[in-house]
């Protein structure tokens, strides 16, 4: 099972403990998880994200049997989808985009081709809800959560999209899931790590409605507890323990 | 059930702060919650949840602000609760009725309740919670306060407390241990072991839904394992995710054992945890 939802680097809003690529594989490992798609996590403050995507790749450069990079396309910058081809052609094995951190709206028409443009490469988009909890926000930290309006728009936007949406909680994931057409949900997969489990029970109760397949394994390391997810799924009633959901793994090219 | 290990092992686990719902809470799944945190304490492997119910939960009146009579009824349906040899209970109360509080903590230890569970429907600090304080004093009760991790601001729905708040209460009443609620509940959790170092009387729990990485370092450095209690609050999950990175972490057996169980144990009465209490004197070959 792949982690769609690693970073390395550090955040700007707090310290992080050793969010360095070796700890990463060796947290990789005791989590028994395959490998993970990692993004370079300064690169989401960044106006320009070239220098943070050469410093992902040249940092996982001795870890590529199981760190992946996910760098950073900013469909707003010059170039951007010869910037997109080379970091495909380079081994990408997703895109990463930051809508609130750059002052997109949900219908922003370069946000929309930047979609389209993954989905025709056969790449993944990951878009991120949330990198901290709205109650300790930094004053500085003013983007907001990502909403279901974007999601949405881009799940709508073409028939070859793939959108793997991170750090959702369930009422965003029902706005988004239940606002689409089958068709649409399809194009859609969630990580679960932000989702509740008992007793609230938010975790089963999606796992029932929407769909085990719709959800993704993520940890939100460096930031989060790599050992939340696993306990999520641990903790499923025992009717759900044997459920299968889909591995970030066969979403790659 | 399966016959099969706890998650998180056989050894006493207490979780220091739980909630229950009733039928006046005004959720018609209120059965089905209090049966998931059941099933996954069990699964988990927990010995006690020690648990409050807050009023009706906004039903009839406000979460952090319930009327006297949602208070009493919301009692009256834990210490019904508690009956399950699994459940121990806070006794809760709100203290701009004073007279109603004081006799609710007398009504709860009469009816078996072993700590005192306060909200924020006063600022910690305020003069109203010292006949609550001395209330618990005299019955040997610790105090579970509900905590925002750094108030920078008011927030609507509660008079939020934060820890330098509840370091000025504990330090006018040193006979009580206080439970500053939730270190991952939200807020800024770096705030809070700082905030209340000096102040020996007061014991963090570990429960909320944040998980950031950090969190218990930061604690365990400023504060050390005596100081920690484990609990899950309303997200079971995360709460067994921090017990699995404390053992990630490098602490001892025994520092462990405090975090999960030993610490709440001193806290409280003896005698209210005696499942615990056996592993404890227990000869060391029936312990292994």
């Amino acid at each position: 099972m792949l982690d769609c939802a690693a970073y390395i680097g550090q955040y700007p809003f707090r310290h992080l403990p050793h969010p360095e690529p070796d700890v990463l594989v060796r947290v990789i490992e005791r989590e028994d998880l395959s490998g993970a798609w990692v993004g370079y996590l300064p690169s989401a403050w960044h106006r320009d994200p070239a220098a943070g995507n050469d410093a992902l790749f040249a940092a996982l450069a001795p870890y590529r049997q199981v760190l992946q990079p996910a760098p950073v396309v900013r469909p707003d910058w010059p170039l951007w989808e010869r910037t997109l081809r080379d970091l495909v052609e380079e081994g990408a094995a997703a895109i990463r985009a930051y809508p609130m951190q750059w002052g997109m709206a949900p219908h922003d028409a370069t946000l929309l081709a930047l979609a389209l443009a993954c989905g025709e490469l056969g790449v993944p988009l990951v878009l991120t809800v949330r990198f901290e909890d709205l109650r300790q926000r930094h004053p500085l930290d003013v983007a907001g959560d990502l909403t279901a309006a974007h999601v949405r728009a881009l799940g709508r936007a073409g028939e070859r999209v793939k959108l793997v949406i991170t750090g959702a909680g369930r009422e965003l994931i029902e706005e988004v899931h239940w606002g689409l057409t089958p068709e649409e949900q399809r194009r859609v997969f969630w990580d679960f790590a932000w989702i509740w489990g008992p007793p609230e029970d938010h975790f089963a109760h999606l796992l029932r409605s929407v769909g085990a397949e719709r959800f993704l394994y993520g940890t939100h390391w460096p930031l989060r507890l790599a050992q939340n997810p696993r306990a999520n799924l641990d903790l499923l009633p025992e009717d759900l323990r044997a459920t299968a959901i889909s591995d970030a793994r066969s979403l790659e090219r | 059930m399966r016959d099969e290990a706890p998650l998180a092992g056989r050894e006493p686990l207490i979780d220091a702060h739980a909630h229950f719902y009733h039928s006046a809470s005004g959720r018609g799944d209120w059965e089905r919650v209090n049966a998931a945190r059941l099933r996954a304490g069990d699964r988990i492997g927990i010995t006690y949840h020690v648990a409050s119910v807050l009023g009706s939960y906004g039903h009839t009146s406000p979460t952090y602000f319930p009327s006297p009579a949602d208070v009493s009824v919301g009692n009256d349906a834990m210490a019904e609760f508690a009956l399950d040899p699994r459940i121990r209970w806070y006794v809760t109360v709100n203290p701009n009725y004073p007279d109603h509080a004081l006799a609710e903590i007398q009504r709860g230890v009469e009816r078996g309740a072993i700590g005192v569970k306060l909200l924020a429907s006063r600022r910690a600090d305020d003069p109203l919670l010292d006949p609550v304080c001395e209330a618990a004093a005299v019955h040997g009760l610790p105090i579970l306060h509900h905590i925002w991790q750094h108030r920078t601001c008011e927030w609507p729905s509660q008079e939020i407390s934060d820890g330098r708040d509840l370091a000025r209460l504990a330090d006018r009443h040193p006979r009580v241990a206080f439970i500053l609620a939730h270190l991952g509940g939200g807020g800024d959790w770096a705030h809070t072991p700082p905030a209340i170092r000096d102040v020996p009387n007061v014991y963090p729990d570990l429960s909320g839904s944040g998980v950031d990485r950090g969190m218990l370092d930061s604690a365990l450095r400023i504060l050390g394992a005596r100081r920690l209690l484990w609990a899950c609050d309303l997200t079971m999950e995360t709460g067994l995710a921090k017990l699995r990175a404390l053992d990630a972490v490098g602490l001892s057996v025994a520092e462990i054992a405090d975090i999960r169980w030993r610490n709440a144990a001193r806290l409280f009465a003896r005698g209210v945890f005696p499942r615990c209490e056996r592993v404890e004197t227990a000869p060391p070959a029936a312990v292994a």
